[in-house]
């Protein structure tokens, strides 16, 4: 029997559930209401609105991507250090509240930064006044980098626990002190963790509605939003999908450029 | 001085990460509705979610669908991967191109275009949320048992098969065992994957049927029951409890048949 | 000594409580070649990670040409290492990693250029220098090692079984090229590993080591010939170990058989180990000799034949022979005097101690 056979299943399932729905996103986009050729629900992206929603997206997805590299690249090293099992429990550690239902995680932190919420109730009664923290672009950004960072801590923790010591300790025997053995080896070794990371959280940052739904409480729009509503408010669903299919030439391209990263990073001669 | 930097860091970010989580399950022990005074400790919510129908209709639907779909992706995804196994390399790559794309597309995309596909030929409602999660979890799994497969020493295959096996039992016998960690992890995370999905079945999940996800999302303006902080600490605790089993407890040494 | 190099001074280390080295001295003289030998465990890379600076002693000193070096990090030391599995840096080509501890001294470029050349002239590398690391071949990946060693100028170059890894064709060709580098360089080499084989090809002197304890040290002959201890003996090349009775000066019995000897200086009637080796053994077919004995296998090895004989006085000898012998001969067996070796049992572990130096 020929083996190839047993995957004709999931072909049937990639035909189906993956190449054909995007053949439909794809038609919807290309079409008015009439069913008529066009291409304005591309071009919509134009619009003032939705260039400073994708604008908003783009930002504040930069912004807690970056804020995740800072706070997972240095817990990765520290972590790197510690002995094995204690790394095992560490890990299991970061990763356990990923396991908390994701929506009421965000709504726990609306809680904790709301006008009267609990870290404003502590503040007023040490005798401070109260911060506006909700429904800022500061508060979307802070509920990505909560929700998204252990998808930083992973691959960026697995890069750098991968170096073997031996790579270490030949740069400390050629002469290399502690900064340069960081900057020369365990940096550019680790770049694919990072490169890695940046796809698992800057990618779901930019197309993030319910973060900015609950957090930013519908004053700032990110491109997620307005899609979002052209589909259950406005029933807009040709310039919705016009919209999505922006969205996802955007990801195609960060992904592109993060794969080109990656494999240049290692370094492997062909 | 440099282990104690080194710790504060790590509890900074570890109050970080659990800050919200502590909330949620001091919430669940609150007396007063409120979600800022403290009204005296009380466990009539977890009480009185035994008997909060919509919670547990969501409830049900969410492990229903959890495990419903994980089965079929793990069924299909692991026949998948057998297959793509014994592919040429040019062939292996397209079918990885095509696994990719729900992996790496925007849930929000994936969601609305199921649903534009979905609508053409049935109505929005559980079946068509389960087609959806068997989609997402899919990729999932065959990432998770190629590398074990890649992994099988055809050189143990050979030599049951010399030693009398047929292909049928070779695999069983030899090549199941090896890749059962990989099957297994694949499940798990394709349940895990799909009790937390929001955004994939809020666009295709239409009007009758609710997850917790998009159960509590429609519940926001109206305020958050009580009830619902008090599933999710059980929740939590529960699978608290099964991951430390899993990782933690001494692996039971197979008994000599 | 003026000639010293590197002086290890009462070095102990434990590992999770297991003593690994125990009150250990050495001194290590310029431009020698010196091995570490002994099975895996006792102890040899240890005291080479200690030299290197990896690994730091619970006890003891490191002195590098008299100065005290025990607490400075490898960074800082002039000693270079070849590691076991060559460690070069996967992201960087060839030339990159010759050039890498030469970058960190911050040499300039037309130096680095001229040494990437030389290190890679030497180690017969010239046309590698763009390659990357994984598109080498084992033994080429262990060149490119050594290369990046020494365009440092160490005095020490430190080597943890760099040649494990390697078939034994390309071993026997890398030994070779070890030693003339040894040679051209002029410097001294540290050299760990369990195969003594090697260890005996390559060295000025051995230093077998069992149990974080020094067992011998000397020259390759010293150490095949004249084995100090029952481990040294049974560790350098086969031999027979046998038990005997020292009954007075160069006389020694086996089962109740005399054998002279040319050994003195043992109590009477002194149990000890008798080390006789397989080329030393004659076997005579018209059965002359101290005892005789019958062939119960033959086995041919190239270079000479493997003959296992039953002996009248109930021991049997491996025999390495170029002549053939076919089985169930009636043999004769002769060992002449100063090929049998007396070593006194050890009554422990620690009793196999010797004084280094």
């Amino acid at each position: 029997m020929n083996r190839k056979l047993l995957s004709y299943p999931y072909i049937i399932w990639i035909i189906g559930f993956t190449i054909i729905p995007l053949i439909f996103i794809f038609i919807k986009a290309m079409t008015n209401a009439d069913g008529g050729f066009t291409t304005e629900n591309i071009l919509a992206i134009f619009d003032p609105v939705h260039r400073k929603a994708l604008i908003s997206s783009v930002e504040l997805a930069f912004i807690a991507t970056v804020i995740c590299i800072l706070l997972a690249y240095p817990l990765a090293l520290l972590l790197r250090d510690s002995n094995v099992s204690n790394q095992k429990l560490m890990l299991f550690i970061l990763i356990l509240p990923m396991w908390m239902n994701f929506i009421l995680r965000i709504l726990a932190l609306q809680m904790l930064i709301s006008n009267n919420g609990i870290i404003n109730f502590i503040l007023t009664h040490l005798g401070f006044d109260p911060v506006q923290m909700i429904n800022t672009k500061g508060a979307i950004v802070f509920g990505m980098v909560y929700d998204y960072l252990p998808y930083m801590i992973l691959p960026v923790l697995n890069a750098i626990t991968a170096i073997p010591e031996d790579y270490i300790e030949a740069s400390k025997d050629l002469g290399g002190g502690r900064w340069q053995t960081f900057k020369k080896i365990i940096l550019p070794l680790s770049l694919p963790g990072v490169g890695s990371g940046i796809a698992m959280v800057f990618v779901p940052s930019m197309t993030e509605f319910v973060i900015a739904n609950i957090l930013g409480g519908g004053k700032i729009l990110l491109l997620g939003n307005v899609i979002e509503q052209e589909f259950i408010t406005s029933m807009n669903w040709n310039l919705g999908s016009g919209l999505s299919l922006t969205l996802m030439i955007f990801i195609v391209i960060t992904t592109l450029l993060l794969g080109d990263k990656d494999s240049n990073d290692r370094g492997f001669a062909p | 001085m440099i282990k104690h930097l080194r710790r504060l860091y790590i509890g900074l970010i570890l109050i970080f990460l659990y800050a919200p989580i502590a909330v949620l399950i001091v919430l669940s022990f609150n007396a007063s509705k409120s979600r800022v005074v403290w009204g005296g400790f009380t466990l009539d919510w977890y009480k009185s979610l035994f008997t909060n129908e919509i919670i547990i209709s969501a409830f049900g639907t969410t492990v229903l669908l959890a495990l419903l779909s994980a089965f079929i992706a793990t069924v299909i995804g692991l026949l998948g991967a057998l297959g793509i196994n014994h592919m040429r390399r040019r062939q292996t790559q397209i079918m990885m191109f095509f696994t990719n794309i729900p992996l790496v597309n925007a849930d929000i995309v994936t969601g609305i275009a199921l649903m534009l596909w979905f609508i053409r030929f049935l109505p929005l409602g559980f079946i068509s949320v389960l087609l959806a999660h068997i989609t997402f979890n899919i990729p999932y799994v065959i990432l998770c048992i190629l590398p074990k497969l890649k992994q099988v020493d055809t050189s143990q295959y050979e030599a049951a098969r010399d030693l009398g096996a047929n292909a049928k039992t070779a695999f069983f016998k030899i090549v199941f065992p090896s890749i059962l960690p990989g099957i297994l992890s694949g499940f798990f995370m394709a349940v895990t994957l799909s009790m937390d999905d929001f955004v994939i079945t809020y666009f295709t999940k239409g009007a009758g049927v609710n997850t917790l996800s998009t159960m509590i999302y429609g519940e926001i303006r109206k305020g958050i029951k009580p009830e619902m902080y008090a599933l999710s600490t059980v929740m939590f605790f529960v699978i608290l409890l099964l991951l430390l089993a899993v990782n933690f407890l001494p692996s039971r040494k197979k008994t000599a048949k | 000594m003026e000639n010293s190099i590197l002086k290890l001074e009462s070095i102990s280390k434990s590992f999770d409580g297991k003593e690994i080295l125990k009150d250990f001295n050495l001194e290590i003289y310029r431009n020698e070649f010196v091995t570490l030998l002994g099975p895996s465990g006792c102890g040899k890379s240890t005291t080479l990670r200690i030299i290197g600076g990896f690994e730091y002693p619970d006890n003891g000193h490191v002195y590098y040409n008299g100065t005290d070096i025990t607490d400075l990090s490898p960074n800082k030391r002039n000693i270079n290492t070849v590691f076991q599995k060559y460690s070069l840096f996967p992201h960087m080509s060839v030339a990159e990693n010759i050039a890498f501890g030469l970058r960190m001294k911050k040499k300039p470029q037309s130096y680095i250029d001229d040494k990437i050349r030389y290190a890679l002239d030497l180690v017969n590398m010239k046309n590698y220098a763009n390659r990357m690391p994984q598109s080498l071949s084992g033994g080429q990946q262990q060149r490119i090692a050594i290369a990046r060693a020494i365009v440092n100028e160490p005095e020490i170059l430190l080597l943890d079984e760099p040649l494990g890894a390697l078939d034994l064709k390309l071993r026997k060709d890398m030994q070779r090229e070890l030693i003339r580098l040894k040679d051209e360089l002029g410097i001294t080499f540290i050299y760990v590993s369990h195969d003594q084989e090697e260890a005996l090809t390559m060295s000025d002197r051995i230093i077998v080591m069992n149990h974080g304890i020094i067992q011998q040290i000397g020259t390759p002959e010293d150490i095949y010939n004249e084995p100090q201890n029952a481990f040294v003996a049974d560790f350098i090349g086969e031999s027979n170990m046998i038990d005997g009775v020292m009954v007075e000066d160069r006389l020694v019995t086996i089962n109740g058989t005399a054998f002279k000897c040319e050994d003195t200086g043992f109590g009477p009637n002194e149990p000890v180990d008798v080390v006789i080796r397989p080329e030393d053994v004659e076997l005579s077919e018209n059965g002359d000799g101290v005892t005789k004995g019958v062939v119960k296998s033959i086995i041919f090895k190239g270079v000479h034949y493997e003959i296992d004989v039953e002996s009248d006085i109930g021991i049997n000898f491996l025999v390495h022979t170029t002549k053939h012998f076919a089985k169930g001969t009636q043999v004769g067996i002769n060992v002449i005097p100063y090929n049998i070796q007396i070593m006194h049992k050890p009554a422990s572990i620690d009793e196999e101690k010797i004084d280094a130096d």
